[in-house]
């Protein structure tokens, strides 16, 4: 036969009056408290709450003084993109210069690895601290270069400033 | 038609209307509150976006109900599966019917154009019909409830409804015994079933949650479990049953069980305020005990809406603390405490009264206060044995596994 060791507890812990009662006076006090809810459209951060900078979101090409995009075409985030969701068509002009002809990403395909951002020579491709993609249809997830170069919100860092190795 | 029975009818059909229209609002306002209360007890705030403090979210859940796809399960019984909804939600309409709500107004006597002329006599009793058989009235009719469980039950050809239907018809009979039998208590003190009757001897005396504690306690205990209430929702305990009795509606039909629910409550919580809470009694006042008049009636309205918003804060205060009870602890508080406890009080109460009598004493406040005085002592005897684990105890009854020699 198997022992069993019975505890004998005291009253006052399995009393079923007791804790019902106690159980009353908790949530009675919850009432009271100020409440953690974020009312989100109105209030997207708060003091104890914000979205950190290392935030991968849908991406943003950035552009240079004249409002061009700073990519150059030289095709190394379509390469390293582990979701191939970047089409890259590159030109030049008559200078010699590449630029992208066609630069599109699908942000249904992409993973948010920010890989592309990483590995981006010229700085221009970055994936933004952004969350707010809704679209009513979904042909509107590719984005094109135009569009990539229009996206204000802020770019992520990808890393931490102040610990850069992640220690 | 004469003057009288028009100004009857009159009375009558105005009352009805506006009753119904009131508790329907206060359905609205009860599933709001259930949720708010129920939001702020976990720190968060709960629907607040449509209208003012999200008052009309109970007014879009009703119009998305209305919309949604009514979805008929193959082997459902149709004739009752539609029938069921409906069964749940009329005996908490009739009770409500006879529930006296304020202080009577005045008599009229008018004379319209077309209709001719409106008489009443006397005041108008401000409940929709002052049955002879009160209580009775309202132990019949609230026994009526449990079918509307059992038929969607029965009727969805599920096993989840089909075990949410059993238990609640187990449960409900269980608890309707005690729940009649704290009521005999009133009975005695009032010495009549007529719920106006039953206000004003409190109005005479005390309220009788002082006379009848006991009574009281037993009274709302049985009445969370007869409208499965947590902590005894077990026909819809969603752990192990999914939605209970009625996991087979969809749309209109969920929501008219879902209407039935708070309005059996708020049917109950008007009911707890009326028996021992002096209904539409203000305290420590004999004012709107006067003659009729527009000022003592819509005061009183407020004095009873207040009593039965509180109890309805009660349930929710309950139903978001309390865990479920298994369900043999269930029956074994209903059969093993609540009906011995509440025929044995039946009995001090009885003894009371007629030791009472026969000092002399007249039904008055000495008369409830030396009630008091013995209620006093016998709730503090079954608090005791209550927290003993005498009464009411888990697992005690399990056999004592022994131990390894």
């Amino acid at each position: 036969m198997i022992g069993v060791k019975v505890v004998k507890r005291p009253e006052s812990e399995v009393s079923y009056l007791r804790a019902a009662l106690q159980g009353m006076v908790v949530t009675f006090r919850h009432i009271l408290r100020p409440k953690v809810t974020m009312e989100y459209p109105e209030e997207k951060s708060t003091k104890e709450w914000s979205l950190s900078p290392r935030w991968r979101g849908t991406h943003r090409m950035l552009t240079d003084e004249q409002g061009r995009a700073k990519c150059v075409a030289c095709g190394l985030c379509p390469q390293i993109c582990p979701a191939n969701c970047i089409k890259l068509v590159p030109g030049e002009d008559e200078e010699g210069n590449r630029y992208p002809l066609i630069y599109e990403i699908d942000e249904f395909r992409c993973i948010f690895c920010g890989y592309c951002q990483e590995v981006c020579p010229e700085e221009a491709i970055h994936v933004g601290v952004h969350y707010e993609n809704a679209e009513y249809d979904r042909s509107r997830f590719v984005y094109d270069l135009e569009r990539l170069c229009a996206q204000t919100h802020q770019v992520s860092t990808l890393w931490d400033p102040a610990d850069p190795k992640g220690e | 038609m004469t003057p009288e029975l028009k100004g009857f009818l009159l009375a009558a059909s105005v009352k009805i209307v506006l009753v119904f229209s009131a508790w329907m609002v206060g359905v609205m306002f009860a599933t709001w509150l259930e949720r708010r209360q129920a939001a702020f007890m976990q720190d968060r705030l709960g629907p607040n976006r449509v209208g003012p403090a999200g008052l009309l979210q109970p007014v879009a859940d009703g119009l998305k109900n209305f919309l949604k796809e009514e979805t008929w399960p193959v082997w459902v019984d149709r004739p009752l599966f539609v029938l069921a909804p409906l069964m749940s939600f009329i005996p908490s309409l009739l009770t409500f019917a006879v529930i006296p709500f304020a202080a009577p107004l005045p008599g009229f006597d008018f004379t319209l154009p077309v209709l001719g002329r409106f008489t009443y006599q006397g005041p108008v009793p401000m409940v929709v019909a002052d049955l002879p058989i009160g209580f009775l009235f309202i132990l019949a009719v609230s026994s009526m409830a449990v079918y509307g469980v059992v038929l969607a039950g029965w009727s969805s050809a599920s096993k989840y409804a089909m075990l949410g239907g059993i238990r609640s018809s187990a449960q409900m009979v269980s608890y309707e015994i005690s729940l009649g039998m704290s009521l005999i208590t009133v009975f005695i003190l009032s010495g009549n079933v007529t719920l106006s009757q039953v206000v004003a001897t409190q109005q005479r005396s005390v309220w009788f949650v002082l006379a009848l504690t006991v009574a009281f306690v037993l009274f709302l205990i049985s009445a969370l479990a007869e409208n499965n209430r947590l902590p005894f929702d077990l026909p819809e305990a969603e752990a192990e049953l999914t939605a209970g009795y009625h996991t087979e509606y969809s749309a209109m039909k969920f929501s008219m069980f879902y209407i039935a629910e708070y309005a059996a409550v708020i049917t109950m919580c008007a009911l707890i305020s009326t028996l021992f809470f002096g209904g539409w009694d203000i305290p420590f006042t004999h004012w709107d005990e006067g003659p009729p008049s527009l000022a003592r009636f819509l005061v009183t309205l407020l004095a009873f809406g207040a009593k039965t918003l509180f109890f309805l804060f009660t349930y929710i205060w309950i139903r978001w603390t309390l865990p479920r009870f298994r369900f043999d602890q269930l029956m074994e508080l209903g059969w093993k405490v609540m009906l011995p406890v509440a025929l044995g009080y039946v009995m001090v109460v009885a003894a009371a009264v007629y030791v009472l009598e026969r000092a002399g004493l007249t039904l008055g406040l000495r008369y409830g206060l030396v009630l008091l005085a013995l209620n006093v002592v016998l709730t503090v005897g079954l608090l005791f044995g209550l927290d003993r684990g005498r009464l009411l105890a888990g697992s005690r009854r399990q056999e004592r596994p022994r131990m390894a020699a």
